[in-house]
């Protein structure tokens, strides 16, 4: 485990994150819960984003619930490092499903940054970019500098998936920005947005 | 029970999910849903998910439930517990979730590591406000898999189906 290490990462999340959305398109955006919501409405709070309020472990699989479900449409996982931990076999599911529209980028400080910033198992030797690729997931990448960066934007946004991007970022407090925490809401709203219903 | 009877339930049960606009089946197998799994891997309009956890089929679901598609999750009873923090995503954002659970540890079970959620199941998923629906009577399947269909999808609930032993024969690896 190395405590200093992700202190001095390069990449910011809510530059990375706010990057990845600029040119979000119709993209359908699922964030996990903690510091990934708060980016993710950093970027801008809108019907088609559905960030988890708590559902540890379940991003990516609701990922692949929705992108199953609608197969013309990009969606795209942004999770944390303690999430994606807790679902590791969702991304054997992803593997096995293959939906072309599922792209995963995981926001990695090494840390569980909403309960005092306690260091996660990328601290040490785990490496979240080979678990997936071992899983059988065809594109995965870790991404720990602004170059290598820019270079997976368009692949993030429009490469044929299911794609899973690891990148690395500095781990650091910054201010919340929530979004609305009523699930009930939060599901209408994207329902209809993206259905025209309820 | 006739051989024909327990033959034709999981085709009974197979109808309320075709009957029911089912697009997305996700489980964790189980001999008693074999059948079943059968079924909805041979129709194309199905999309059959194999779970690792059945966890991952609440928010499954969840995610097809936003994009328009209705869904069902199929388990043994065992696989309940897994299922309890998820359940929160179900619960809080009002989403239906059909649940078919096959029961073991419940009768003239042999494995006593299946006893602790086979007796467990329905109070663990009533404690997370699932309803559940408990079904004893081969006869009485198909109709108690409707009605909880009915009320899962337009409530919006969550409601789970509980096959019970009685129905499925007791395991028992050839003892």
């Amino acid at each position: 485990m190395n405590p200093e290490r992700s202190k001095s990462y390069p990449l910011r999340r809510r530059a990375v994150v706010k990057e990845l959305l600029a040119q979000r398109g119709d993209a359908l955006v699922v964030a996990g819960l903690g510091a990934p919501a708060w980016d993710v409405t950093a970027a801008g709070d809108m019907p088609l984003n559905f960030p988890l309020w708590g559902a540890m472990g379940g991003a990516v699989p609701l990922g692949l619930g929705l992108a199953l479900a609608q197969p013309s449409r990009r969606v795209l996982v942004i999770t944390g490092d303690g999430e994606m931990l807790m679902g590791l076999g969702s991304l054997a599911t992803v593997a096995t499903q293959r939906p072309p529209n599922l792209a995963i980028v995981v926001l990695d400080n090494e840390r569980y940054g909403e309960t005092g910033m306690q260091l996660t198992h990328t601290a040490g030797g785990v490496d979240l970019g080979a678990i997936a690729a071992a899983s059988g997931i065809p594109i995965c990448n870790t991404v720990s500098d602004k170059k290598s960066f820019k270079s997976v934007i368009p692949q993030i946004q429009k490469e044929v998936g299911p794609l899973f991007f690891n990148i690395k970022v500095r781990a650091e407090d910054l201010p919340l920005v929530l979004p609305p925490k009523d699930g009930a809401h939060l599901k209408e709203r994207f329902r209809l947005a993206l259905i025209g219903e309820p | 029970m006739t051989s024909l009877a327990s033959e034709i339930w999981p085709q009974d049960i197979y109808q309320v999910l075709v009957e029911n606009r089912v697009r997305q089946v996700a489980y964790i197998p189980d001999i008693g849903h074999a059948a079943l799994i059968k079924m909805c891997h041979q129709n194309n309009h199905m999309q059959t998910v194999v779970l690792t956890t059945e966890e991952e089929g609440v928010a499954l679901l969840a995610g097809a439930w936003l994009g328009g598609d209705r869904g069902a999750l199929l388990m043994q009873s065992s696989g309940v517990g897994n299922c309890i923090n998820m359940l929160s995503l179900t619960r809080v954002c009002r989403l239906p979730l059909l649940i078919l659970v096959t029961m073991r540890g419940e009768w003239g079970e042999f494995n006593p590591w299946q006893v602790p959620m086979g007796q467990n199941s329905n109070p663990v998923l009533t404690a997370a406000g699932v309803l559940t629906f408990t079904v004893n009577d081969i006869d009485r399947i198909k109709e108690t898999v409707k009605a909880a269909a009915k009320m899962a999808f337009e409530g919006p609930a969550a409601a789970a189906v509980l096959i019970s032993q009685r129905i499925l024969g007791a395991k028992t690896f050839g003892r």
